[in-house]
């Protein structure tokens, strides 16, 4: 007896993404606009790598943590702002604002809490970042979106044309305009991780949209006369198949990750899950492919069809 | 789908070897001392998974370039009173000396002696024939201005000195492999692993501990220090809080230490710290303590009085003790301070990440659950999908996985949690390799092509795709290596790798496993 294997996508799918461009476009319009007045009504909760300050996570010796008591006891310190976020019975947080004076005085944050919890809990993390570090590693994460975004444009401008390399761009930036938004609403800690989550995005929804790019292309040497629409929409429908499939197995790793790799990458985990299942498909599904249109794929393609139809009467 | 006999024989061979590679990881402690060292690679658990210190130091370069600039004066000053050359208006501004020659006729002689204090720069300078001073004359003005190229040499000798004298600090405190090295122009980057907190070694490491021995300057009271500060005087606290009047002028000074080690007073009982001078200095010491008898002299530590004894009788024998009310723990910690030598400039952190020992290991457990249930998931999404295909690709992703591990492994890199997300998501990128080829194939047979011309024709086409779309995704990994740094660069090089190792495995591995099923079984349809 054979079992049957799975088709998630039935052969010969042709569904009209094309024009589903007239709900996409508008609506990712929309949900950029959000996404960037997320950004500015909330802002990103950047985490100390960006913002300085001094991160303690504690675990105490009791079963349960008497998280009041401990906040009393630590405002007395008089740190400025002071933030206790529980975890579990016994687990917490602590985050302690940038002191003024420079890198030195941060040193002093950790000694004063140390002196006020004492040995009753168990420091299972303590970071602290001055304002020069936080300062640079801002600097490097800015740089190192912007570095990869033209990196990825050259290599697709060779292997491609322009056309293709703006389309992947433009796919990009809308990639990460929504996580960013993402990260304003949960207020997810905005930290290095998070960098590395938004590269990871940008390389993943990439190699989605160079999948359907390279279909096209194909397409475009082998039916010279399809009109430009109907080929985009066959490109996406033969590739549909491995979108699909591809993507259920990365989701599969990242939910892997999300409920059992453990708190220290979970909001890593979290911020990929949104940008890879959610975003970075739609994108080169709905965005990148139906774009090449607007940007004139093709363009002196139809032109010599054009001539082809004259030809012909 | 042809592959020769050394061909698929060198694939296979290639792709054991490197898995291979990965084994000693998982020997216990005991055989794998016992290898041989060759085999003895391992890959190296990051501070976030076994826990320990990550400390940021920066060295304060200002401080070093002030004190090459009054270096400079005292310099010219000493040249100039040595060959008995009249002077006036010697000023420090910034990097640049400058002084007025008296009489005309000395301007020249001046001038070729003060050359000699500028020394050609060393290491990547050399050759190029650049000097550290830049020395010009008008009119019998003399300036002499420290080039940024001798500021540079300056500030990068003082970290490498600091990281010495940091490392013989650290390993005093007697941890297990301690790292320190440079990073950028003027920082050192110190991990030590296993260390739950570092506040001593931060204390240890964040004293500059210059010490020295000077006179306590009698002519004068504190008071009108203070409000007149004397030419060769400065006040100075202690550390019992009452200030001092101590000379400028320094009798011994730390560098002439040979040795300090902790202990307590025969009579009092209570810590103190015994030092020993080299000859050089216990000649100084018995000088100025013989024709002092009955002065108080003054230790001083980072412009801080620890004790200011009184001399009662020459010490001859060039060795002493401080006391200072010291615990048995502040004792051995001067001690270590004392024999290591102090720094040439102050040192700040100004990153710290300490994880401990607990939170490490419920890291590494997490992950590797989490390593583990993702490539469950996947394998049997694989299986229900492409069934016998579905088990090639299995296969190429274990292998892959083991080259990443073995790859980690040779390069002795580090291995750290976000890391193990990397490996998590190259799985997923290695199983995308698959599905485009196995798409591609399905695709063919569609088309009406035969089981042999859908395996080539699916395997050519799609490759190329893997190749651009893996390309891409590498690009944004390299960007992280080079941008990132501890645990994101540790994401980077495993995901990095593993799109690497999945190029690998899609273009050789994978097709080599279904020709060879292919040539065995001879099949007329693909189970696809």
């Amino acid at each position: 007896m054979r079992i049957p294997l799975l088709r998630l996508v039935p052969d010969n799918t042709n569904l009209d993404f094309f024009q589903f461009r007239r709900f996409s476009f508008p609506v990712s319009a929309i949900l950029s606009l959000l996404a960037v007045l997320a950004y500015f009504h909330y802002g990103l909760n950047l985490g100390i790598d960006f913002k300085g300050g001094t991160l303690i996570e504690v675990q105490s010796k009791t079963p349960k943590v008497d998280i009041a008591a401990m906040r009393t006891t630590l405002e007395k310190l008089q740190l400025g702002e002071i933030q206790l976020q529980q975890f579990g019975d016994n687990e917490v947080l602590i985050r302690v604002a940038q002191q003024p004076g420079g890198d030195q005085a941060q040193q002093e944050v950790v000694a004063k809490v140390r002196g006020a919890l004492g040995e009753s809990v168990e420091y299972r993390r303590v970071e602290v970042v001055g304002p020069r570090v936080s300062a640079e590693l801002l600097g490097y994460g800015i740089i190192g979106l912007g570095l990869a975004i033209i990196g990825i444009l050259i290599y697709l401008w060779f292997r491609f044309e322009w056309q293709f390399a703006l389309g992947a761009m433009i796919a990009n930036i809308h990639d990460i305009v929504l996580t960013i938004g993402f990260m304003a609403v949960t207020q997810i800690d905005f930290d290095l991780t998070s960098v590395a989550a938004l590269l990871t995005i940008l390389g993943y929804s990439l190699n989605d949209t160079v999948v359907i790019y390279d279909r096209v292309r194909e397409l475009l040497r082998k039916y010279k006369r399809m009109p430009m629409a109907e080929l985009l929409n066959a490109g996406v429908n033969q590739t549909l198949s491995r979108s699909v499939i591809t993507h259920l197995t990365v989701t599969l790793a990242l939910i892997a990750l999300l409920i059992w790799g453990g708190r220290a990458i979970h909001g890593f985990a979290a911020v990929m899950t949104f940008g890879v299942v959610l975003v970075g498909t739609y994108t080169s599904i709905f965005i990148a492919a139906p774009m090449l249109m607007y940007l004139g794929v093709g363009a002196h393609r139809e032109r010599a069809s054009g001539d082809g139809a004259s030809e012909r009467s | 789908m042809h592959f020769s006999t050394w061909r698929a024989f060198a694939i296979i061979v290639v792709a054991a070897l490197i898995c291979a590679i990965a084994i000693p990881n998982m020997l216990p402690q005991a055989t794998f001392d016992a290898l041989p060292n060759v085999l003895k690679r391992k890959m190296v658990l990051g501070l976030d998974l076994q826990g320990g210190s990550h400390l940021l130091l920066q060295v304060d370069a200002d401080f070093v370039r002030k004190e090459k600039g009054e270096n400079l004066r005292d310099d010219v000053r000493r040249v100039l009173r040595d060959t008995k050359i009249g002077y006036t208006n010697l000023t420090l501004q910034g990097q640049t000396v400058s002084v007025r020659i008296r009489d005309e006729k000395d301007v020249q002689e001046a001038l070729r002696k003060l050359r000699e204090l500028s020394q050609p720069l060393t290491g990547v300078f050399s050759g190029s024939n650049i000097q550290d001073l830049e020395i010009t004359e008008n009119g019998g003005l003399i300036r002499l201005a420290i080039t940024p190229a001798g500021i540079t040499q300056r500030v990068g000798q003082s970290v490498e000195q600091s990281i010495e004298i940091v490392r013989k600090r650290v390993d005093e405190l007697g941890t297990v492999e301690p790292s320190i090295q440079r990073q950028g122009l003027d920082r050192i980057l110190v991990q030590v692993p296993g260390l739950d907190n570092p506040k001593r070694l931060i204390d240890l490491i964040g004293q500059t501990a210059k010490l020295t021995f000077r006179m306590v300057d009698m002519t004068t009271s504190v008071q009108q220090a203070q409000a007149q500060p004397p030419a060769d005087a400065e006040v100075l606290p202690s550390n019992e809080g009452q200030p001092y009047v101590i000379e400028k002028r320094i009798v011994v000074a730390g560098e002439d230490l040979i040795d300090a080690q902790p202990g307590t007073d025969q009579r009092t009982g209570e810590w103190v710290v015994n030092f020993r001078f080299n000859s050089a200095g216990s000649r100084r010491f018995a000088n100025a303590t013989r024709d002092n008898v009955g002065r108080p002299f003054a230790i001083v530590l980072d412009n801080k009085v620890i004790s200011a004894p009184v001399i009662r009788e020459p010490i001859l024998a060039g060795a002493g003790q401080i006391s200072g009310s010291f615990t048995a723990q502040t004792a051995n910690d001067l001690a270590i301070l004392l024999r290591a030598g102090a720094l040439p400039a102050p040192l700040t952190v100004i990153e710290e990440r300490t994880v401990g020992p607990g939170l490490g290991a419920d890291s590494i457990s997490a992950g590797i659950k989490a390593a583990w249930i993702g490539s469950i998931f996947v394998i049997i999404f694989m299986l229900v999908t492409y069934g016998l295909f579905g088990l090639f690709a299995n296969i190429a992703v274990a292998v892959n996985v083991g080259m990443i591990l073995g790859i980690l492994s040779m390069l002795g890199a580090t291995l750290t949690l976000p890391g193990i997300a990397g490996i998590v998501l190259t799985v997923g990128i290695a199983v995308d390799s698959n599905v485009l080829i196995y798409e591609r194939i399905r695709e063919e047979v569609r088309a009406g092509r035969s089981a042999l011309s859908a395996l080539n024709a699916g395997f050519d086409r799609a490759l190329a795709t893997i190749l651009d779309s893996n390309l891409t995704t590498f690009i944004a990994a390299a960007v992280l290596f080079y941008v990132g740094t501890g645990p994101v660069r540790g994401f980077a090089v495993t995901f990095g790798l593993g799109i690497l190792t999945t190029l690998f495995t899609a273009f050789t591995f994978t097709r080599l496993l279904v020709a060879l099923w292919y040539h065995w079984w001879r099949p007329k349809t693909l189970p696809i």
